[in-house]
């Protein structure tokens, strides 16, 4: 239990502000803390959060975050639907997921509260704007007539500070020349600052990045320094008996670091290996959530030679691709489950042109349109198995924000050089999500190498479908002599590319091409162990975004004694080759999945293992907690 | 990668015949277009591997096969988008698309209208022969209405497309037609998209003669082909008919044949490719043959428009940005700019 909670109990029973002595700049020392800040989404939650990310990963903790927004981009004001939400976790150890639950909540408004409540710890502080609490925003956020959650007792079993946030603000502003509208989005500024002295933060680096943002409008900058500096000072001259929290500077590995949200991680790995491979990047996309931010982030720099294509629907998106993949660039689409599914055919068709290229699915709640801004994992069996015929491909899926990066690295490299379409599965969570990131240099990138196909000696005949030892056919880009050639969706003969109909060839094709993705094994790393014994009573085996909850999971259960480890896959189509030589070291293997039970059904299947399932669908990420139960029901 | 700096290299029709067996049904009127393509290639002052013709799926999309140069027979309706990202990326290319009219009308209808509006420079061959071939014989969506094929035994209740009139509604920047059997045309045709900068469509009236046979024989028999065509020439007054005895008038917006026993040539109206709104009513010269009166089906190039192409655009904004930004530096790019040291 964090000192945190402790405090907040004491403060609780005593009624009185507690006074302490293990105290630092009159504030109490906490190893962690998670903060949920929530409000209308047009609030400025998400940048709220932003900010105080930057702000606390810049001092030196540990950090992760996870924004959630609400479905609809212009929800009714005020409303539940309308709700924006952003959680961080911050620490002086080691954080992995943006934490269970959450110590202060801090809502702009009566519905921010009423979505949020059951994230709060018990005991938890609640930091509330009494304005959205006025009857409208009541009622909209469907209290019973009368019903005042601030004023009836219902909150007592947490700390609740009631702060006049508009009131102050405008208070601030007064005589700035601003408009109600413009006085009143800066709001957010307030909280902010009062949030930063909570937690010893200084807000150096905001200000700095409102005077960037708003570089051309210096009133607003005026205005939105102002009211930031009047929250955190209101925290030094008020009364409110808030007790201040330090939590120090995390030990994490020396470095340097910055922080990496998934989607634009996702971005930098695509410009990463073409860099590397020498090749032109193109993205044939279509804007979908949660996945347009990577459309977005290579369309900033063009200047590494990035061709962003917004094409008219999925399939273009795709196609597109594929046409600049048969011109020689390093071919992308990006999008999430109901556009991979359109795309399908066309995957079919880059799996027979053998061509490079990288199908990104950042997964949402499925299926149709299913659950657009929520997280989940269910698209890995469409991924594997969703095409018609035999049309195996290899997959891939990142298992942390930061992680994007090197996974979509690895897509690109196994594409390139493997003459194959490659699946990455990213999701949500990952997509949104953030922690800071070692980055690496571009000279410890793995060198990535295009199998292109050079011109022939006189008299020789190109036969496109040779292949290497991968079984990898070479890339003939159109404007080399000499290898002009046909390719095209028809089953071919091996080595001419010609059609054929012939029965055996068919079989023995399709054969080939399954080979030629099980080869992959050859060039990706052994599975490891992240946490645990080598041979044990529980393995928690993981793919995608569950890792830091599993991670958090397992490292307490070890810490409490179980026999447990945590195994998690980043190469799911092919596995690495000792995969099930780790899982044959356990009496039971554990796959918590966020979908129905899709990766537990694949390793049944491959290698006869009683593998049991562990499923939670609800669009949110399991909790640690969720995760240590189950360790602890299987020990 | 780009070789049209290099020398270019001759080559003739016989360099551009594959070793693959051609599997159109005998009669077909896609020999004569591919005679036709392998006749004008070569005198386009291209080098053969510049060359790339892509197909979707259908009887014409079979063309990549039979053309020794770089190709891909695509999946259906997707030959456009496939050339869209070719092209955007390797503008150099000379980038040929060969559909049909279930191909790109039907399936493939979106792609093929935003690859119009975006004016990427490629040559599309629409072989419409108003009827699906490859799947033997259901009607397409420029089968005339009450067309009686196995899918619509009581007569088709679809109303058809007039492609040319929805190239120009998508803005395409060269609309032409031509036919199987008029070999000149064709390859007069051919040229003048291929010069063109931007999408250049034209539509080939194909004759299938298994499953359609004679949809378009007014147009094309000797007996009937002078009175029910019109061939337009930019800059030349629109006569037709045998003895050239027939003319075209505008009256207000309404087109009007005449007889040149009774008016000049000089009343006539004179075809001028650049006028949008002439070549819209042009394209609307689409009655039925057996409705009285009627116009002639026009023939030639309707309209060209000089219109800046999305390959260019396109690759000027990178350009541009290099220009600006200076070339990307792959470091600075993964370090970001908020970067804080842990000792
Ligand atoms: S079915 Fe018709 S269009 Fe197809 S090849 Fe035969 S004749 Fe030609």
């Amino acid at each position: 239990m964090s000192l945190v909670k402790l405090l907040t109990f004491a403060q609780h029973f005593t009624g009185l502000p507690v006074l302490f002595t293990e105290m630092e700049n009159n504030s109490v020392i906490a190893t962690e803390a998670t903060i949920l800040f929530a409000g209308d989404s047009g609030d400025g939650i998400q940048l709220t959060g932003d900010q105080f990310t930057t702000t606390t990963a810049l001092f030196g903790n540990d950090v992760s975050t996870f924004p959630n927004f609400p479905a609809e981009i212009r929800a009714p004001q005020g409303t539940l639907a309308g709700v924006s939400g952003f959680q961080i976790k911050f620490g002086s150890q080691e954080i992995y997921t943006a934490g269970d639950h959450c110590d202060l909540l801090v809502v702009m408004n009566a519905a921010a509260l009423k979505a949020n409540l059951n994230q709060l710890k018990p005991g938890g502080m609640i930091i509330a704007n009494t304005e959205g609490f006025d009857p409208k925003n009541l009622r909209l956020a469907k209290y019973p007539e009368g019903v005042n959650p601030l004023e009836d007792g219902s909150l007592s079993d947490y700390k609740v500070y009631k702060l006049e946030v508009t009131k102050m603000t405008k208070a601030t502003l007064e005589g700035s020349g601003l408009g109600t509208k413009e006085i009143d989005r800066t709001k957010n500024m307030f909280v902010l600052g009062y949030i930063f002295w909570i937690y010893n933060r200084t807000p150096e680096h905001t200000i700095k990045f409102i005077e960037q943002k708003f570089a051309k409008r210096p009133e607003i900058v005026d205005a939105n320094v102002k009211t930031l500096k009047a929250g955190y000072h209101f925290g030094e001259t008020s009364e409110t008996f808030m007790q201040r929290v330090q939590v120090k500077p995390a030990t994490i590995e020396p470095g340097i670091y910055r922080n990496m949200t998934g989607n634009p991680a996702t971005a930098i790995g695509l410009i990463a290996a073409a860099k590397k491979a020498g090749l032109p990047l193109f993205l044939g996309s279509y804007p979908i959530t949660p996945a347009s931010d990577i459309l977005h982030e290579l369309s900033k720099h063009k200047n590494f030679g990035v061709r962003t294509f917004q094409a008219e629907d999925e399939i273009a998106a795709i196609t597109s691709a594929i046409g600049a993949a048969f011109g020689g660039s390093l071919a992308v689409t990006t999008s999430s489950g109901p556009g991979i599914a359109l795309k399908t055919e066309a995957i079919g068709l880059a799996i027979m042109l053998e061509l490079p290229l990288v199908i990104i699915n950042v997964q949402r709640g499925g299926p149709s349109t299913g659950l657009p801004t929520k997280t989940e994992q269910a698209d890995l069996m469409q991924a594997i198995y969703g095409r018609n015929g035999e049309a195996p491909m290899p997959v891939i899926a990142a298992q942390t924000p930061a992680d994007c990066f090197f996974a979509v690295y690895e897509a690109c490299r196994i594409a390139v050089e493997h003459s194959t379409p490659v699946f990455f599965l990213s999701d949500g969570y990952l997509a949104n999500g953030a922690e800071p990131w070692k980055f690496p240099t571009s000279s410890e990138l793995k060198p990535i190498n295009p199998n292109f196909a050079t011109p022939l000696p006189e008299g020789e005949t190109f036969l496109p479908y040779k292949r290497d030892e991968k079984l990898a056919r070479k890339w003939a880009v159109p404007g080399v002599k000499g290898l002009e050639h046909r390719i095209g969706g028809l089953e071919k003969e091996n080595e001419t590319g010609n059609i054929s109909y012939d029965p055996d060839n068919h079989e023995f094709m399709v054969k080939l091409r399954a080979e030629k993705v099980a080869r992959v094994a050859d060039s990706i790393p052994s599975q490891t162990l992240d946490n645990g014994p080598e041979k044990g009573k529980v393995l928690v085996l993981g793919w995608g975004s569950t890792y830091g909850s599993i991670k958090t999971a397992v490292k307490k259960a070890l810490d409490e004694g179980y026999s447990v480890a945590h195994c998690h896959v980043r190469y799911i189509m092919p596995f690495p080759k000792n995969l099930e030589s780790i899982l044959r070291n356990y009496d039971t293997v554990i796959v918590p999945e966020m979908n129905n039970g899709q990766l537990v059904k694949i390793i049944r299947d491959k290698f006869l293992i009683d593998a049991k399932g562990i499923s939670k669908i609800k669009g949110i990420p399991f909790t640690a907690d969720e995760i240590f139960q189950h360790i602890v029901s299987h020990s | 990668m780009s070789t049209s700096q290099l020398e270019k290299v001759p080559f003739t029709s016989k360099d551009l015949v594959t070793d693959q067996d051609v599997r159109w049904c005998p009669g077909c009127g896609d020999y004569s277009i591919l005679k036709q393509v392998q006749t004008v290639v070569p005198e386009l002052g291209l080098n053969r591997e510049e060359i790339v013709f892509i197909s979707g799926i259908g009887c014409s999309s079979r063309f990549p096969y039979y053309m020794e140069t770089y190709g891909m027979h695509s999946i259906h309706g997707r030959a456009t988008a496939i050339a869209s990202g070719l092209k955007a990326t390797r503008p150099e290319l000379s980038v040929w698309i060969v559909t049909g009219d279930g191909d790109s009308l039907s399936i493939g209808g979106n792609h093929f209208i935003h690859l119009l509006r975006r004016n990427f420079d490629v040559n599309i061959l629409l072989f419409n022969n108003e009827i699906y071939g490859l799947t033997k014989g259901q009607y397409s969506p420029t089968s005339e209405a009450g067309k009686v094929t196995k899918s619509t035994p009581m007569g088709s209740i679809d109303h058809p497309f007039n492609p040319l009139a929805l190239v120009l509604g998508a803005d395409g920047t060269f609309v032409a037609r031509t036919m199987d059997r008029d070999p000149i045309h064709m390859r007069e045709v051919l040229k003048r998209a291929n010069l063109h900068k931007g999408s250049s469509l034209v539509e080939i009236y194909q004759n299938c003669n298994v499953f359609n046979d004679g949809a378009f024989e007014v147009y094309t028999d000797k007996k009937t082909k002078a009175d029910e065509t019109l061939f337009v020439e930019h800059g030349k007054p629109l006569v037709f008919g045998a003895d050239k005895a027939k003319g075209i008038i505008l009256d207000g917006f309404t087109p009007k044949v005449v007889d040149l026993n009774e008016l000049s040539v000089n009343d006539l109206w004179v075809h001028d490719e650049s006028d949008r709104v002439k070549a819209g009513i042009l394209t609307r010269f689409f009655d039925e043959v057996n409705t009285e009166p009627h116009l002639p089906r026009v023939f030639g190039v309707f309209y060209v428009e000089d219109r800046a192409r999305y390959e260019d655009v396109f690759n000027q904004q990178i350009a541009d940005s290099i220009r600006l930004k200076g070339e990307g530096n792959l470091d600075k790019l993964l370090s970001g700019n908020n970067t804080w040291e842990v000792k």
